[in-house]
């Protein structure tokens, strides 16, 4: 990623994060491994066990993910990752993203999904309320009479929709 | 042989004919051209977000409507590189370098036209290549034994080690994580639980749809953020005597062509697929074309170019998906897990026992890109319309749609979580440049590597030499090895004619 961020703002440097990334995946590679020798690594009496294939996949994981912290630890400074602007930016969307989805479970997909449209059409979009609310409910509206009354795929719902009797 | 093909071809015709059929021809482009301009959507979670909504049809209608929506995105990721110098899908950003500056100086109709016949010649060329050569593979492909099926898996996987522009060590890394997570959940041969820990919402492993549409969608959505798209468009009007005048200056480019639709169909066989293809079309064409020194200012030729090959490669990488079970792009795999889903085995046997199927989805892909040739050139003003809806109302409908997609796979809200963890990791992995499409495929093939090595292993009692008992097994796995160690082989060469053009 040689893009050119503007000037020279401050953030995250790309290394540190290649580092952190390459500890990650190695972290991955060991749970992997100790899930395999948990099942049995070896060879059975019927053949290979069920831990066989997945324990020399963590143990590859691990063996690159060796090479790439090297790699990360030897290269020169490359730069920022990213702004804290632009990580910023990515947080307004990843926030409201994520409260959106762990609220699934609870509400249905339709108010949150309703929710969702409003809170970044009129924070981040700054757009006026009525235009927000058309869209908002439209876009579930519309995937109401696609999916479950065309294709009849059942779409999760919350305690708003057995009120509405829906 | 051949014969028996224009018999199976003809017949294929008559089912991909059928004005239903048509009719999801039609709607497939559509929603693939939109697919292909929206940031956030593209062909691999396009199409595994449309899945569940095919399972109620017909296989083969179901397969047309699918590779339809692939071909759409193929042609809409040309919609946004012209008009607004916004590659829409990876292998379009080679088209960014004339296209734009053709679009600047007010010839966007002519680059859009150049741009959607080379996509349908090398599309074009693909597919009979695939109806020549697809059923010799098969045909051939059908003596395959466990350790045979391993090894084109290994080749499969070697090449993106071999071709892929990101570190070796991350390619692997990537593609391993994928066979991890495949691996996750009931062990089929066994019956023994493995890497679940104990919770029970990964008894089923992981879902490789949840993973496109989150590594692909929401991973997408972040980084568009983070780049904070302004949308600056050109306005695109393209009426007939714009489309002819372009139409006759373009056979003047054969040769160009030609060397791209080769480029790309060989690019897509081998899993590399149609980004590095579109890159070395141009490249190539830039070296060789007499204009060559005009490239990047708005020259035609370096739009054929990179289009020509990024639909070839697009197309090819159905062959060895169809022939071999092994797919050559992430939209391939999304595929390949569909035919997993309709109850199809992808690979040799498919030829014989779904003649129907295979034939259909050949005939299709005729049909489908011609009908998508006319409707992406009348329906231009349209999409690039949809371009200018800004950011903020696009994104919050994307984030619905992908929720929608992941949650209709299994009706799991658990899924929707994990598509949200998936596209963190789609974020990260994409701006440390660890390459996704690996990972993908590992997730999509892991199950059938698997049991193709423990298969061979079990044969073998254990021993390795299986993989080199005979001359077809050893030349497969040796290319593989080749593949996978060309980043080696390259250095080593390198380092050879350095030594000996610049004596230290």
């Amino acid at each position: 990623m040689e893009q050119a961020h503007h000037g020279a703002g401050a953030g995250p440097r790309q290394r540190a994060v290649e580092i952190g990334t390459a500890l990650l995946t190695m972290l991955f590679g060991l749970i992997v491994i100790y899930g395999s020798v948990i099942v049995g690594s070896g060879w059975g009496s019927d053949g290979p066990q069920a831990g066989f294939f997945p324990f020399y996949v963590g143990l590859i994981i691990c063996i690159c993910s060796l090479i790439n912290l090297v790699m990360a630890l030897r290269e020169a400074d490359s730069g920022l990752f990213a702004e804290w602007g632009q990580l910023g930016q990515v947080l307004r969307v990843l926030i409201p993203a994520t409260i959106y989805v762990a609220l699934i479970p609870f509400l249905g997909i339709y108010l949150p999904s309703f929710l969702l449209i409003v809170v970044f059409m009129t924070w981040l979009g700054k757009y006026g309320f009525p235009l927000s609310l058309a869209v908002a409910v439209g876009v579930p509206a519309f995937f109401y009479l696609t999916l479950e009354r065309w294709f009849l795929i059942p779409l999760p719902k919350g305690p708003i929709e057995a009120m509405l009797g829906l | 042989m051949i014969v028996d093909n224009f018999i199976n071809l003809y017949h294929g015709f008559y089912i991909a004919g059928d004005p239903f059929n048509i009719l999801l021809m039609v709607i497939g482009i559509l929603l693939g051209v939109i697919i292909g301009v929206l940031p956030g959507l593209g062909g691999a979670n396009g199409v595994a977000i449309l899945l569940p909504l095919t399972f109620s049809m017909s296989p083969t209608s179901a397969i047309i409507l699918l590779t339809c929506i692939y071909w759409g995105a193929l042609f809409g990721g040309a919609i946004t590189s012209v008009l607004f110098n916004i590659p829409g899908e990876p292998w379009s950003v080679a088209t960014t370098f004339d296209g734009h500056p053709m679009a600047r100086s007010g010839r966007a109709g002519e680059a859009l036209t150049a741009a959607f016949t080379s996509s349908f010649v090398g599309a074009f060329f693909a597919i009979v290549m695939i109806t020549l050569i697809a059923p010799l593979v098969a045909q051939f492909a059908l003596q395959f034994g466990p350790a045979e099926k391993f090894a084109v898996y290994f080749l499969a996987f070697a090449s993106f080690v071999g071709m892929s522009k990101e570190p070796p060590a991350k390619t692997i890394v990537s593609m391993m994580i994928g066979f991890a997570l495949a691996a996750v959940g009931l062990d089929m041969v066994t019956g023994q639980l493995r890497l679940t820990f104990g919770v029970t919402e990964l008894l089923n492993g992981f879902d490789f749809l949840i993973a496109v549409i989150g590594l692909f969608g929401i991973g997408e959505i972040l980084l568009t953020m983070e780049e904070g798209l302004e949308f600056r468009g050109k306005a695109a009007k393209i009426d007939p005597k714009i489309v002819w005048k372009t139409w006759k200056t373009l056979p003047k480019y054969w040769a160009t062509s030609l060397r791209s639709c080769i480029i790309g169909c060989w690019m897509g066989i081998t899993p590399a697929g149609a980004t590095p293809a579109s890159f070395m079309a141009y490249g190539i064409a830039k070296r060789v074309s007499k204009n060559g020194k005009n490239f990047g200012n708005g020259e035609i030729e370096g739009v054929v170019a990179p289009e020509t090959a990024a639909h070839a490669a697009g197309t090819a990488a159905m062959l060895p998906m169809l022939a071999l079970g092994v797919p050559g792009s992430p939209t391939a795999a999304v595929l390949l897990g569909g035919l997993l889903i309709w109850g199809l085995q992808p690979g040799p046997m498919l030829f014989v026992e779904q003649a129907e199927f295979v034939w259909g989805l050949i005939a299709s892909m005729y049909l489908g890109n011609i009908v998508g040739l006319i409707l992406v050139l009348t329906t231009v003003p349209l999409f690039a319309s949809i371009l200018r809806i800004p950011f903020s109302i696009i994104a919050p409908v994307i984030l619905v749609i992908c929720a929608i997609g992941a949650y209709t796979v299994n009706n799991n809200v658990f899924d929707v979580l994990m598509m949200m963890v998936f596209g963190v990791l789609g974020y990260l992995l994409k701006k440390t440049n660890y390459p996704l499409a690996p990972l993908v495929l590992a997730i999509v093939l892991g199950d059938s590597a698997e049991e193709a090595f423990r298969q061979s292993l079990l044969g073998s009692g254990g021993s390795l030499a299986v993989f080199w008992s005979n001359p077809l097994v050893s030349t497969i796995m040796g290319l593989g090895l080749i593949a996978g160690l060309w980043p080696l082989i390259a250095m080593a060469f390198a380092k050879l004619r350095g030594n000996t053009t610049q004596p230290a």
